[in-house]
């Protein structure tokens, strides 16, 4: 048996008057590998004031994401074994208010996917007799776009959005306004356009790349938003 | 859409033109300066008089100047909407930094104006 250390981000508001690290030991069998999640549900059976949100326990549902060694990703697919140092530091998404432990309010988070209307929006007057239908090229535009998640571990990631998240739309936003743009059958892409047009919702984004470093489904957020600037440079120049 | 007073451009996307614009002809401009101290290794007032002299460098000069004060105004802005949240305080530094860069625009003009 091997022991592993983790030092977790605790805060209880109701309790707690700032927030403190705590130590935990988790003994393990020699030679095991286990998910960060598996090691945090063995660790909640020590301790069930532990408090963190999981669901799918396999990348799909993007309920844990945490703040694992200093880079954000999703504790269900982040392997133990994939961690340097001694210790397993564990801590909420940076930037979003903490409810309770390794729980964040996302209520900002899902305001700015809420402001880029995530939805097809199509104006044609007669609806189809049928599915309104792609190319296989028009199709392929959406690879690496709608796979998104929203896990957070991007936007969260960004200092851009820690900065101004009640006016930068944020990576996973974004990805997500590409996706739409892109799409052959929208019809709103001026109008997405206009709403993006300002100095915050895009052109905050400066190209440092956390998102991309941090995307647990690999995706290019920061390629996303350098199309939605040739876009809106295309059409003003 | 968020609507911005302070800044220099009328939307995002006009700042970021702006902001490229300017970075080039700046960019330009110390690339030419550097050239020009690399062939002329020892010069002096006269060379440094000649060369302001030519009515393209004066031209050349102030295009650099107006560059720097958009420059400057957009990316100070964005900066300061970064980390200072008082906005009383963030107008005061803009108000400052703005009228610096105005100060540099007109001081480069009349030295200029009188070689």
């Amino acid at each position: 048996m091997k022991k592993l250390k983790f030092s977790i981000y605790r805060y209880n508001p109701d309790v707690d008057k700032k927030p403190r690290m705590q130590d935990y030991e988790l003994e393990v069998e020699e030679g095991r590998d286990m998910m960060v999640l598996d090691a945090l549900l063995a660790l909640k059976e020590q301790d069930p004031t532990l408090s963190f949100r999981r669901s799918c326990r396999e990348g799909v549902c993007g309920s844990d994401g945490f703040n694992i060694n200093g880079k954000n990703g999703l504790g269900c697919i982040t392997p133990i074994s994939s961690l340097k140092g001694n210790t397993v530091v564990i801590r909420p998404l940076p930037g979003l208010p903490v409810v309770r432990d390794l729980i964040v309010d996302m209520t900002q988070f899902y305001k700015q996917y809420e402001r880029i209307k995530p939805f097809l929006i199509n104006d044609e007057k007669t609806p189809p007799s049928r599915e309104r239908l792609q190319s296989q090229e028009d199709r392929a535009k959406l690879d690496g776009l709608y796979e998104c998640i929203l896990c957070a571990c991007c936007s969260t990631s960004c200092p851009s959005f820690w900065w101004n998240p009640d006016k930068f739309v944020g990576p996973a936003g974004l990805l997500h306004a590409y996706r739409f743009l892109i799409d052959s059958r929208d019809t709103a892409t001026e109008e997405r356009l206009d709403e993006l047009d300002d100095a915050f919702s895009v052109f905050r984004c400066h190209g440092i790349m956390n998102c991309v470093n941090v995307c647990p489904k690999g995706l290019n957020p920061t390629k996303a938003i350098g199309h939605i600037k040739s876009m809106l440079l295309s059409r003003a120049v | 859409m968020v609507k911005i007073a302070s800044t220099f451009g009328r939307s995002g996307t006009h700042d970021f033109v702006l902001l490229r614009a300017a970075a080039v002809v700046m960019a330009a401009y110390t690339i030419f300066l550097v050239v020009w101290f690399l062939c002329n290794p020892g010069f002096g007032y006269n060379e440094w008089i000649t060369l302001y002299s030519h009515l393209s460098m004066k031209i050349f000069t102030l295009l650099t100047l107006t560059g720097l004060l958009i420059h400057g105004w957009i990316g100070i802005w964005q900066v300061l909407t970064d980390y200072v949240k008082k906005s009383l305080l963030r107008g005061v530094i803009q108000y400052i930094v703005v009228l610096a860069l105005l100060v540099y625009w007109f001081t480069g003009l009349f030295v200029l104006w009188g070689i």
